[in-house]
């Protein structure tokens, strides 16, 4: 009995959660133009248009470099700020994981808009150079990086370092031969974390971005204003792509993540 | 890179710049013009604006009701469900959890968008439910971050401290409102923080949904448009307080381990 409740309940939040994502990916691959309208057939004209539709083509790909970019200096800027803070002292320690926090606990609208009026208002840095979004989104996700790789240092032997410079070995070679490679998981967690965060946002986009340069968030809020209807459906077509891809994602970080536990044992 | 001498600690140099440049100094900015007008002139005005006008401390009200029903509905909705998958027996409970959070990485306007659709196919004419909606909205946004803290807390609960109080003659709604609630408190406190804050400035979801009623973060959002600064940085600050606020409280009680947004990863 109880277990059949336990079932139950997890089936229903599961409905509620995929119901909204499946019936739009089965849309998805039809002519009508709204959900719960007339199908009269089957179509790919929705995945084909988000590749023919020079507008669609600029957004996705553009969404894409802006998140790999900047999570590759935010991966850089707080790996190297992880393994510095770490070593220091107590009051430049506290002071740096207090600002690291900051990104974290606060709104990202409130996160946006002082770096729109620093760097826009104040600063005069043209939104065009696409530097207050790059910096935006770095601000955004590096704290995360940062977060992800502390607890590796934390597990990190820490003789294994002093013994690389007895060896003979400077500080530079130390670091990369010998600290780097042991916080190699929470780098790339935390890159994929940063690549996800920087895929999911509005605020910061919104407050930053060059006027004619749109992410998904912002090209998608834009299109449920307006009514053009080839896009609003082939929105549909990459709400679905996109599913699949966190899912193979997600299946292949999982089958790498209990390889690397058996051959651990 | 021989000849290249540093120690370990100055690493941190690089990125405590970054913090303090785009971090705090935004930060600092944002309380200087809150408290300044148009001209750089040092003014209360903004303040005044803010609480002695009817309608912004109506969206203030507005954005509390509805965080803080969004926040219980998703404590509700998550907290059976964290608790059915952290503490039975399901073999591979590990994908079922997956299964729960796996939407936290699909971007939210194409979430939102696809809610809605499904909304509007129940509802006919949606924006005849706003505050509804909304709800429905911003819980379907942030479960998957209410269920992951949650569910970390009560899988790290010591099964010898509930075996050890039904021994000693409680029955299960005793040992669960003595022994499992309590220690789930830090969980708890994590989740109601990650829901509760955004709910009050993701503006998105409301603007997506049909609901016109402003919220803290459509303030920012239409200052931003208006380029009054002033006005909008008194709205940040006053969204800053708030959240250091929370923080303090919740500092003490909440669980480091789970407050990461992309732990699982």
């Amino acid at each position: 009995m109880k277990k059949a409740f336990n079932i139950i309940w997890l089936a229903l939040i599961l409905i509620f959660i995929y119901v909204p994502i499946l019936i739009l990916a089965v849309y998805s691959f039809t002519d009508a133009s709204m959900v719960g309208g007339n199908i009269s057939s089957f179509s790919f004209e929705n995945y084909l248009n988000l590749f023919k539709n020079e507008e669609l083509r600029n957004m996705i790909f553009g969404t894409l470099v802006l998140a790999f970019v900047c999570a590759a200096i935010s991966t850089v800027l707080a790996t190297v700020g992880a393994i510095g803070t770490f070593y220091s002292k107590k009051l430049p320690k506290t002071l740096i994981n207090t600002a690291n926090q900051v990104p974290v606990v606060n709104a990202d609208i409130v996160t946006g808009f002082s770096i729109c009026i620093l760097l826009i208002v104040i600063m005069r840095v043209g939104k065009d150079t696409f530097i207050p979004l790059g910096i935006g989104h770095v601000v955004l996700t590096a704290p995360f990086v940062y977060l992800s790789i502390l607890p590796k240092l934390k597990q990190m032997d820490n003789s294994l370092y002093e013994a690389a410079l007895d060896l003979g070995a400077t500080p530079a070679q130390a670091l990369f031969k010998v600290v780097i490679p042991q916080l190699i998981p929470g780098i790339l967690s935390g890159f994929m974390l940063a690549v996800t965060l920087s895929l999911d946002d509005y605020f910061i986009t919104t407050y930053t971005k060059p006027s004619t340069f749109d992410t998904i968030s912002t090209y998608v809020v834009n299109a449920t204003k307006g009514s053009q209807t080839e896009s609003k459906t082939a929105l549909w077509a990459l709400s679905t792509l996109i599913f699949l891809v966190v899912i193979a994602v997600v299946i292949v970080m999982n089958v790498l993540a209990s390889k690397r536990g058996k051959e651990k044992k | 890179m021989k000849g290249l001498r540093f120690s370990r600690s100055q690493l941190c140099i690089p990125y405590a710049v970054f913090l303090i440049l785009f971090v705090i100094a935004p930060l600092v900015v944002i309380v200087y013009y809150a408290f300044t007008n148009g001209e750089g002139q040092f003014t209360f005005d903004n303040f005044i604006n803010f609480f002695a006008s009817t309608n912004t401390l109506g969206t203030l009200l507005y954005s509390f009701s509805l965080a803080i029903v969004t926040t219980l509905v998703c404590l509700v909705i998550a907290y059976p469900t964290a608790y059915i998958l952290a503490r039975s027996n399901i073999r591979k409970k590990y994908v079922l959890l997956l299964l729960f959070i796996l939407p936290m990485w699909i971007n939210f306007t194409l979430r939102i968008t696809a809610l809605k659709e499904i909304l509007s196919l129940f509802e006919g004419n949606i924006s005849s439910y706003p505050f509804l909606n909304s709800v429905i909205g911003m819980t379907y946004d942030f479960l998957p971050f209410m269920i992951l803290p949650l569910y970390t807390s009560l899988q790290k609960l010591d099964n010898s401290l509930l075996e050890a109080a039904s021994d000693l003659g409680a029955n299960k709604l005793t040992v669960f409102l003595r022994v499992t609630l309590p220690l789930s408190v830090p969980g708890i406190i994590s989740g109601v923080t990650m829901v509760l804050l955004p709910s009050m400035t993701n503006y998105v979801v409301l603007d997506m949904l049909y609901n016109s009623t402003y919220i803290m973060g459509s303030l920012i959002g239409s200052y931003f448009s208006s380029y009054d600064w002033n006005n909008g940085s008194m709205i940040s600050l006053i969204l800053l307080i708030i959240i250091f606020i929370v923080t303090l409280v919740t500092n003490r009680f909440s669980d480091k381990d789970a407050n990461n947004r992309g732990a699982i990863l």
